[in-house]
């Protein structure tokens, strides 16, 4: 997926297996440490990580694994973070169906993607059947 | 944050007050379910206090576990009130489109304890 034109990274992405429950709490654990770093606010924080919890999710259900990265990135006057959902999974046949809320072939309740993306600042999704999903989330910290 | 090895319960006359604390993985979450129901059966309390104070991040599994608790306390003959959302985890909460409706909610501890001891409907 491209970056934006003007947006730059600052630090070498940081990145986080997902492969088991236990995963959740490692990208829980490190975007809250980025996030602390940045000087996020306590709800933009809490947005971000939760967020980043059910795309976890969803690769750990759908791809059974896959991989999260982080980036700094920077946009004007403005920082944040940037978090990549990567998994080689079945892929999404219709994302627009899947962005709607309420949709979900599991058995939860349906928020993910489109509770997720309520959450950030920018989401970003591209999906190949057979191939697997991406998912870019983005939030300034100020 | 650590994972919870096992879930605090304290009873306080005939209620009980149970913590969620620290980052929950999914099998922490699950295990609460049975230790939280247990407890109720074993001390046949006609009340229980969830505190979620120390849950920092609340994502739509561990909403609705929560909520599936409340319901199975609720089963039990027993009345249950979450406590003590932080105020970034309700904002987050509803923007995600988890809002917990079916569930009785206190600001506190201590109002959560008054909610029960107030006579029933």
């Amino acid at each position: 997926m491209p970056v934006g034109a003007q947006t730059t990274l600052t630090v070498t992405p940081t990145a986080c297996k997902i492969a088991t429950e236990a995963s959740l709490l490692a990208v829980r654990a490190s975007l809250r440490a980025a996030a602390t770093e940045l000087g996020f606010g306590i709800v933009g924080q809490t947005k971000l990580i939760t967020a980043a919890s059910e795309l976890a999710r969803n690769v750990l259900r759908y791809a059974g694994r896959g991989v999260m990265t982080i980036e700094r990135v920077q946009h004007g006057g403005r920082v944040g973070l940037r978090a990549r959902f990567e998994d080689e999974g079945p892929g999404i046949a219709d994302l627009e169906l899947a962005m709607q809320d309420g949709y979900s072939t599991y058995n939860s309740m349906g928020v993910g993607l489109s509770g997720a993306r309520r959450l950030v600042d920018d989401f970003r999704i591209e999906s190949e059947l057979g191939a697997g999903t991406v998912v870019e989330i983005t939030m300034w910290a100020r | 944050m650590t994972v919870a090895e096992s879930v605090p319960i304290v009873q306080l006359g005939s209620s009980l007050l149970v913590s969620l604390q620290g980052d929950l993985d999914d099998n922490a979450v699950l295990r609460l379910e049975a230790e939280i129901t247990g407890a109720v059966a074993r001390t046949r309390a006609t009340g229980v206090v969830i505190e979620v104070g120390g849950l920092s991040v609340v994502d739509s599994f561990i909403a609705r576990i929560i909520a599936r608790i409340a319901g199975m306390i609720r089963l039990l003959g027993a009345e249950a009130v979450v406590v003590g959302i932080q105020p970034a985890v309700a904002i987050t909460l509803i923007e995600l489109g988890v809002g917990m409706q079916h569930v009785h909610t206190a600001l506190n501890a201590a109002e959560g304890m008054a909610l029960l001891q107030r006579p029933r409907d």
